[in-house]
């Protein structure tokens, strides 16, 4: 019975597929159009982001535009782009130490608060990644809870502490500050990234004698290098955006660029031109990395979890 | 992963769980404490009782910001997914756009917040900004500084710009993971471009579309620096979302114990979502 | 170190001790019956007796305020709702 059926199956293809080889073509043709009708996206896919693009560059680009530009110009004439190009309004920022130091000081308590996030966040990030413990899950729930915390719950409580332990307007105060919400997010990223590494090498490593702090070096560093660039990154961006608490814990000696700019606004307001110059300035850290980072920065933002 | 039972992986975790108490549970036990006391300086601390919380549940003004925040927060969501789920299935998949684009969208993200309010603050001027010179030149009656409706569609626009690349590169990142064989699969049945969508690509979604969502509304609902910046919370109170509000009231009043109380208000629901959050995050990713 | 201006009263320490309190006797007794109890209640997925307690608590505030709001300032009612409430969620989430 078998052998008969397979015959005749076989039978029924060979006999089907020459009369047919033609007009399955032209099925094939058909079936190829309708695809490139219904199923494909049409010709002018780009157009979407093309045009999302020119929206999301046009207020940048007005900004580059105006920090080019002389005070008279900006005010008098409305011009699509600068006329007599200026670098004056840079000038102004590099040689004026009210205006420099605010990069430094940002710069100086960005760096801060990256090295401790990040150093504190990697053991934390391998004991969530592998092991389990008491209050495990409730614990990394309540590191979420403190990224999502809005820091002007946070502004006033943090002023009266660290006024008492006397480090208001100094750098390691808005970098400890700044901690709320950057260590959970690097134990987040790196704990995600950590994940992504067999535990099979761990138990190699220890079978092959290695210390933990060895292992941990030597060997799970380099490879969750990429997880640790990305978490240093991310904890950098994230304290040099923040407005408020930063404002809120210096006056003079600390003071960040962000802060130094709204200063200008309220006070003078008129100086558009450096305004617009510091604000570039403050752009190009993250346009300088964001190259590097450019296939994680859904990761980061999404807290490792994409 | 299989993970080991193992508590002395308390001991790595205890410089993250010390650093984090210190800025986070110091902080948030003097405001718990403040909420129930009257001050008028020189730590001079009066016991105050539910007082406090009485008066933020029955002020208008607390309801009032709260009601312009999530009306705020649904506006942004509304705009914000669709547009980024459009753009997302619209991107390139391969070649040289693909780094472009990831680049470019990328790039508001990584702006300092009080520089987003500084771009569009200025943008929007009538007499120095593109938008604004545009839209006069036009013959529209644009002015976000005097007009509350201006203001609303100035920093929902300036929300759209900042935000909505998250959602196009979540969306993204959730797209390039399906492979090629599903969409082969779909062309030979002829499936349409919608039942591609629904059937292939939202599933797939779904994810990142939930991380998309959360985030979103969380930031939303906590946002502070950009409206701030651009109009300061006018004009008059009506871009005073709770977080304005709250610093108005900590910082330009000194008002401790009503601002305390505020603050255990808004950070109670704050708690709350983010359970929400992690429960249905945990939940999908053990369904998977 | 000066601590006046965290503004300590004895009902918000012993309200931070009940706290601790609660979260040690919880570490207790995850170590006497280890795993948490983990089970599908009415909230149709898995919980643990920690999650129960955070419910309990959140919830808790939340009747706190919903009373405060809406009936009025005497909140030994609303303790006594609270303790309720938790013992529901602990028998039945």
């Amino acid at each position: 019975m078998a052998r008969l059926e397979e015959t005749t199956a076989d039978g029924r293809t060979l006999m089907r597929q020459t009369p047919a080889s033609a007009e399955a073509q032209t099925a094939n043709a058909t079936l190829a159009r309708k695809m490139r009708r219904r199923g494909e996206e049409s010709r002018f896919w780009w157009l979407v982001p093309t045009i999302y693009i020119i929206f999301l560059m046009l207020p940048i680009y007005w900004l580059v535009n105006m920090s080019f530009k002389t005070n008279q110009e900006i005010l008098g004439a409305f011009s699509l782009w600068p006329r007599n190009p200026t670098i004056a309004n840079y000038m102004v920022i590099f040689t004026d130490p009210s205006w420099y130091k605010g990069y430094i000081n940002s710069i100086i308590y960005v760096v801060m608060n990256t090295v401790i996030s990040v150093t504190v966040a990697l053991p934390a990030a391998y004991a969530f990644s592998r092991y389990r413990f008491l209050g495990d899950k409730h614990l990394f729930f309540w590191l979420l809870t403190n990224r999502m915390a809005p820091p002007a719950v946070f502004a006033l409580p943090f002023f009266q502490l660290y006024s008492a332990f006397g480090l208001i307007d100094t750098h390691i105060a808005v970098a400890l500050a700044h901690c709320l919400f950057n260590v959970p997010l690097a134990v987040w990223i790196l704990e995600g990234f950590m994940s992504g590494v067999p535990k099979e090498i761990d138990e190699t490593a220890y079978i092959d004698g290695y210390s933990f702090p060895r292992f941990f070096l030597r060997i799970f560093m380099p490879l969750i290098a990429s997880g640790i660039g990305v978490a240093c990154f991310f904890c950098f961006m994230f304290s040099w955006v923040e407005l408020l608490i930063a404002r809120t814990l210096t006056t003079t000696a600390a003071k960040p660029i962000a802060a130094i700019m709204t200063r200008t606004v309220s006070a003078s307001g008129l100086d558009w031109g450096v305004l617009a110059a510091a604000g570039v300035l403050t752009i190009l850290p993250g346009a300088l990395v964001i190259w590097f980072v450019r296939n994680y920065i859904a990761k980061g933002f999404a807290l490792g979890r994409v | 992963m299989e993970r080991t039972w193992n508590n002395k992986a308390w001991f790595m975790v205890l410089p993250v769980l010390l650093l984090v108490a210190f800025s986070a549970i110091i902080p948030l036990m003097t405001v718990v404490n403040y909420s129930v006391q009257d001050t008028f300086g020189n730590n001079d601390f009066f016991w105050a009782g539910s007082e406090w919380f009485d008066e933020i549940l029955h002020s208008d003004r607390f309801w009032e910001a709260m009601g312009r925040n999530l009306v705020f927060s649904a506006i942004i969501l509304i705009i914000e997914i669709p547009l980024g789920i459009f753009i997302a299935l619209n991107m390139p998949k391969k070649g040289w756009g693909v780094p472009v684009c990831l680049v470019l969208m990328a790039l508001p993200l990584l702006i300092p917040w009080n520089v987003v309010g500084t771009i569009w603050q200025v943008f929007g001027r009538v007499d120095i900004g593109l938008l604004g010179y545009s839209l006069r030149a036009l013959g529209f009656n644009y002015n976000y500084v005097n007009d509350p409706f201006d203001a609303w569609i100035t920093v929902i626009v300036m929300d759209v710009w900042h935000w909505t690349s998250l959602v196009v590169l979540l969306c993204y990142a959730g797209l390039v993971s399906i492979p090629d064989a599903y969409y082969q699969a779909a062309k030979i049945d002829g499936a349409s471009r919608w039942a591609i969508f629904r059937y292939i690509q939202l599933p797939k979604m779904n994810r990142v579309l939930l991380i998309a969502v959360l985030l979103r509304f969380m930031d939303s609902f906590m946002i502070y620096t950009e409206p701030f910046v651009v109009t300061g919370g006018g004009p008059g109170n009506t871009t005073t979302f709770l977080s304005i509000d709250l610093v108005k009231l900590a910082i330009g009043e000194f008002n401790l114990g009503e601002a305390a109380a505020m603050s255990i208000v808004y950070f109670l629901i704050i708690m709350l979502l983010s359970w929400v959050f992690y429960t249905v995050m945990t939940a999908y990713d053990a369904e998977q | 170190m000066n601590l006046t201006w965290m503004a300590w009263t004895l009902p918000t320490a012993v309200f931070f001790i009940t706290i601790l309190a609660l979260l040690c006797g919880m570490a207790i007794w995850e170590y006497v019956s280890p795993g948490g109890n983990p089970r599908v209640g009415v909230l149709r997925f898995e919980t643990t007796r920690g999650d129960r307690l955070f419910l309990s608590l959140l919830g808790s505030a939340f009747i706190h305020l919903a009373w405060l709001g809406l009936v009025g300032p005497n909140l030994w009612w609303a303790l006594a709702l609270s303790v309720v409430y938790a013992i529901g969620v602990f028998r039945y989430v």
